[in-house]
């Protein structure tokens, strides 16, 4: 079916590039500077959602931007798969804005306006990355979003930030450069285009080992989805503002890097050619290593943030788990997780900037007890784990269901034991957290027994995302149609 | 008027080289004025170029009604009309810049600054437009020359440099000479266009062997190719602001063009490439090139000496690719040689604005720069991406095409060399940005304050800006201009 032309994909990704100028304008009245990130954000979502329908409906929607070189053009393209990631993305961009005014102005943090700038570049990269019709458009905004990140992660602008920025860019940026670009290059010499297309643009006639190598050069190159080795900058990130975390490090950045691996497995080498060379195999076993050894890791952390984000590379590589395992089910299960992921971790990320806006701690072994005190924020945490351990009632369980369909379909006994194995280091790394913050005997709880949450401009926002996971139970569309429709 | 363009764009220049001292006698002021006047018309006739070889096709041009083989001729075709815009604009950007420059650092030298500012122009647009190989000869020496004395206006260190240059660049000048006297004596012809007919019948010969090999290391001399660039740190980093800024962007690519315009015009590909062995030897030299400039710039604590390392790894990306002998090599080496100059001129800039602000033009100097001059460093980082390769700015595409050529030719230590090359780039300059993001302002600086004057900062902005528009571009420049450029057969 002929693609519908239409502009409204390059607006949705410019309507936030455009706002950096009224922001950088406006950055004297603060309530007015925050009025355009919630404005752009609105028409982002809005130009998103109206894009929902005909994408529904199985059509796609394309825009050329500009064609930069002869068979190398920015284009866009709006399919089922972009669709869903867009839609998680735009959502919880405005949620994690009015959580960031919440947030950053209740620590009095410098440079707000910055940060404001900076953060509406990282979402027009990621809507860029989510529309990218072709592998060069998707590298574009994917090194964009590496750039516009940095000085989010690096904020405080303290020895720390300046040692975790230094860490950030070298695996982000040295993997893109190093693995993706010559990557990326190959392809083009081997097939003639970057086109994504449904069943792949690379074919049997090549070599295995050569097509083992793209892959592992693509899948390494994308260091944002954080699969092991090139992990590493996940935990050192979370010294940026907690909004940051939230927003980038469980939704934006890392799901950009996921999403970049499954446009290349499904667009570029397609699963008849992964199947037919047997490359899923190890790309599954690389997966699942990362699942088992990031959770047995968030065990043992008692930063909260750097359990979280020790649980965000775990729950990654599920999604890339979804796509090696070359099932349909599995691979609707993964993509379904980018979404199901993305409101579980942030509620989580969101809970835990709210604890340290009231009360400035950071640890796990800090919080015995401060579910009295802060009874809202702790039972919105108590969702978002239930959503990333996969239990009902939360939208986890569904794209951990399909997982788990997927690797009986693919008869992968050992990734499905590797699954619920990782289930139950989920909860053992969550729920104690959990049970520490309620159930403790009063000489134990650290926190007077006295109701102080976090701003109201930090809370609505956890309590809307805690929501929505639930109400993902119940009622998973249209992110599980959306998926439905990118599995070919 | 317009069928005189090609002599004018070089009369201009050459005659105001001498009105200059004149305007100089009234007010050094006007020097400046009078010079960025010229630069404009300069330009103007470059784009007159551009537009009659788009709607016309290649322009000969006979100096004096003499025709070839014994008179003079200018050619214009595709290759050397970009050449021509960007010598003038870049020129021309750089001639705007100087004001503020060479009135803090050269206050009494203006009148010679500008007229040799202005010959050496007149050399480098010469050097491009002229279809005769002995002429050629000659304005590479005035290029040479004037740029020697340019780089002599500076302080200390300079005159050493100088004279160093001086040393090397004649050395390469006699080579090339010596390689011209050799097709002289085979041929009895000098003009371009003649030899590149009258040659193939001699291509068994061994005096047409060394002739090119002469002329080869000549050039490469000049334009500073590994291992013959030892001059060029020096020269560049202790020279005037104002000098470097015009300097360094032209000088080597201008070389580079001339090694293009001999292998294509005066011999063939089939002849300069058909050794594979020699082909293979000189594109390692470009790895070694590239891998040395960009692990000497990395170890610079001065931050122009540390940009001149860096072209020279850009010298061996564009000689490289020339060498890879493929189409998308050679496309990728002369849309470098364009998107270098870009951004070795705007870096330069950024140095200069650097100098101006802080009396200094060490690393260090550009601590807390982010919070001091945020439009600086906001050309900077530009420039500094664009060295990296991260698209849509313009280091990328010729990058891409380079890469693409060398994944063609299975060359692939060219392509570890390259991204290599984009690593250290990344480490190298992400480790000035830190510095300038986190470090507070040193106090004892000189000159801290706010953005420079408006004359040097518009120059430094619309650079960084091209940086992008030129990016975005690219099509228009290969597909209507480079394309025409390769020989049939590659």
């Amino acid at each position: 079916m002929e693609p519908l032309v239409s502009i409204k994909p390059f607006l949705a990704v410019m309507v936030s590039l455009l706002a950096v100028v009224p922001i950088l304008l406006l950055r004297s009245w603060p309530n007015l500077r925050e009025a355009v990130t919630f404005l752009a954000g609105f028409v982002k979502w809005g130009l998103v959602l109206s894009m929902l329908g005909p994408v529904l409906d199985g059509m796609q929607i394309e825009y050329t931007a500009a064609e930069v070189l002869p068979g190398l053009p920015i284009r866009l393209r709006v399919d089922a798969l972009g669709m869903l990631f867009a839609l998680v993305a735009s959502t919880l961009w405005i949620v994690t804005s009015a959580y960031s005014v919440g947030y950053m102005r209740s620590l009095k943090e410098h440079s707000q306006t910055r940060y404001f700038v900076f953060f509406s570049v990282a979402l027009s990269a990621t809507i860029g990355v989510a529309f990218a019709a072709n592998l060069f458009t998707l590298y574009l905004f994917y090194e964009l979003l590496s750039l516009a990140t940095y000085p989010l992660v690096t904020h405080h602008q303290n020895q720390e930030a300046k040692r975790s920025g230094r860490k950030y860019l070298t695996y982000i940026l040295g993997t893109s450069i190093g693995l993706v670009l010559p990557g990326m290059l190959m392809v083009f010499s081997l097939s003639g285009t970057l086109d994504f297309q449904p069943g792949g643009i690379l074919n049997e006639q090549f070599s295995k080992g050569l097509i083992g190598l793209l892959l592992f050069m693509f899948v390494f190159g994308f260091a944002k989805a954080g699969l092991m080795p090139f992990h590493a900058w996940l935990p050192a990130a979370m010294v940026a503002p907690t909004p940051v975390s939230a927003l980038l490090h469980a939704v934006a950045v890392v799901k950009v890097g996921v999403f970049s691996i499954l446009r290349i497995v499904t667009g570029v080498f397609g699963m008849d050619l992964l199947g037919t060379f047997n490359l899923g195999q190890g790309l599954a076993y690389i997966a699942a290593v990362t699942i088992v050894v990031a959770s047995l890791v968030a065990l043992t952390q008692d930063g909260l943030k750097r359990r979280l984000a020790f649980s965000t590379i775990g729950q990654l590589a599920y999604i890339i788990l979804g796509a090696a395992m070359l099932s349909p089910k599995a691979l609707t299960g993964g993509m379904v997780h980018i979404a199901m992921h993305a409101f579980g971790k942030i509620t989580l990320f969101f809970c835990a900037g709210a604890i340290f806006v009231a009360t400035g701690k950071k640890n796990v072994s800090e919080m015995v007890g401060i579910g009295r005190r802060m009874p809202i924020t702790m039972g919105a945490f108590l969702v978002g784990a239930l959503a990333v351990i996969g239990l009902p009632p939360t939208g986890g369980f569904i794209s951990k269901w399909y997982l788990v369909l997927g690797s009986m379909e693919a008869g992968q006994s050992l990734m499905l034991g590797v699954l619920l194995f990782s289930s139950l280091l989920n909860a053992g790394y969550f729920l104690p957290v959990f049970y520490r913050a309620f159930f403790c005997t009063p000489e134990e709880a650290l926190f007077e027994n006295q109701v102080k949450e976090a701003p109201a401009w930090c809370l609505v926002p956890l309590v809307g995302t805690a929501g929505v996971s639930i109400l993902l139970f119940f009622y998973p569309q249209p992110f599980f149609g959306l998926a439905q429709l990118a599995v070919p | 008027m317009n069928d005189q363009l090609p002599a004018l764009i070089i009369v201009l220049p050459l005659v105001s080289a001498l009105l200059v001292n004149i305007a100089g006698r009234v007010g050094r002021s006007y020097c400046w004025l009078f010079t960025v006047l010229v630069m404009t018309a300069v330009t103007g006739c470059a784009l007159g170029l551009v537009s009659r070889v788009m709607t016309q096709g290649i322009i000969h041009y006979r100096l004096g009604g003499w025709p070839a083989p014994v008179g003079i001729e200018y050619v214009v075709d595709h290759l050397n009309v970009l050449m021509l815009v960007l010598i003038s604009a870049v020129s021309l950007v750089a001639a705007i810049y100087s004001g503020p420059a060479v009135q803090r650092e050269i206050p009494e030298q203006t009148t010679s600054f500008y007229t040799l500012f202005i010959l050496l122009v007149a050399g480098l647009l010469g050097m491009t437009i002229t279809g005769d190989a002995f002429n050629l000869y000659v304005l590479v020496e005035i290029s040479a020359l004037t740029g020697y004395g340019l780089i002599a206006l500076g302080q200390g260190r300079a005159f050493l440099a100088s004279f160093n240059y001086i040393i090397m660049g004649t050395v390469g000048a006699c080579f090339y000479l010596l390689g011209v006297g050799h097709l002289y004596i085979k041929t009895g012809s000098l003009n371009m266009k003649d030899l590149y007919q009258l040659l193939p019948s001699l291509y068994s010969s061994e005096t047409i062997a060394v002739a090119f090999i002469l002329i080869l290391a000549g050039v490469w001399a000049k334009m500073a190719f590994f291992p013959l660039h030892t001059w060029l740190p020096n020269a560049y980093t202790y020279a005037p602001t104002a000098t470097s800024a015009l300097v360094a962007p032209l000088m080597t690519k201008v070389s580079v063009y001339v090694m293009i315009r001999i292998i294509f015009s005066v011999f063939s590909p089939e002849f300069a490439f058909h050794i594979s062995a020699v082909r293979h030897l000189v594109v390692w030299m470009a790895v070694v090139g590239i891998v040395t400039g960009s692990v000497m710039a990395l170890l610079q604590t001065d931050f122009k000496k540390m940009l001149t390392y860096l072209i020279i790894a850009e010298v061996g990306y564009m000689v490289g690719g020339v060498w890879l002998a493929n189409r998308a090599g050679i496309t990728g080496a002369v849309l470098h040689v364009i998107n270098d100059a870009l951004m070795t001129l705007s870096l330069f800039l950024v140095a200069g604005v650097v100098t101006y602000r802080t009396g200094g033009h060490q690393v260090r100097n550009l601590q807390g720069f982010y919070r001091i001059m945020p439009w600086t460093m906001a050309a900077f980082t530009l420039a500094a991406l664009s060295m990296i390769g991260v698209p849509p700015t313009v280091g990328f595409f010729s990058k891409w095409y380079l890469m693409l050529g060398a994944i063609h030719g299975a060359q692939w230590h060219f392509v570890a060399a390259l991204v290599f090359s984009s690593l250290m780039n990344a480490l190298l300059f992400f480790r000035i940005m830190e510095m300038a993001f986190f470090d507070a302002p040193d106090p004892a600086q000189a000159w801290v304050g706010p953005e420079a004057p408006v004359s040097m900062m518009a120059p430094v902005l619309g650079t960084a800006v091209g940086l992008l528009a030129v990016g975005l571009n690219s099509r228009v420049i290969v597909d209507r201009f480079i394309q025409f450029v390769i020989p049939a057969g590659l």
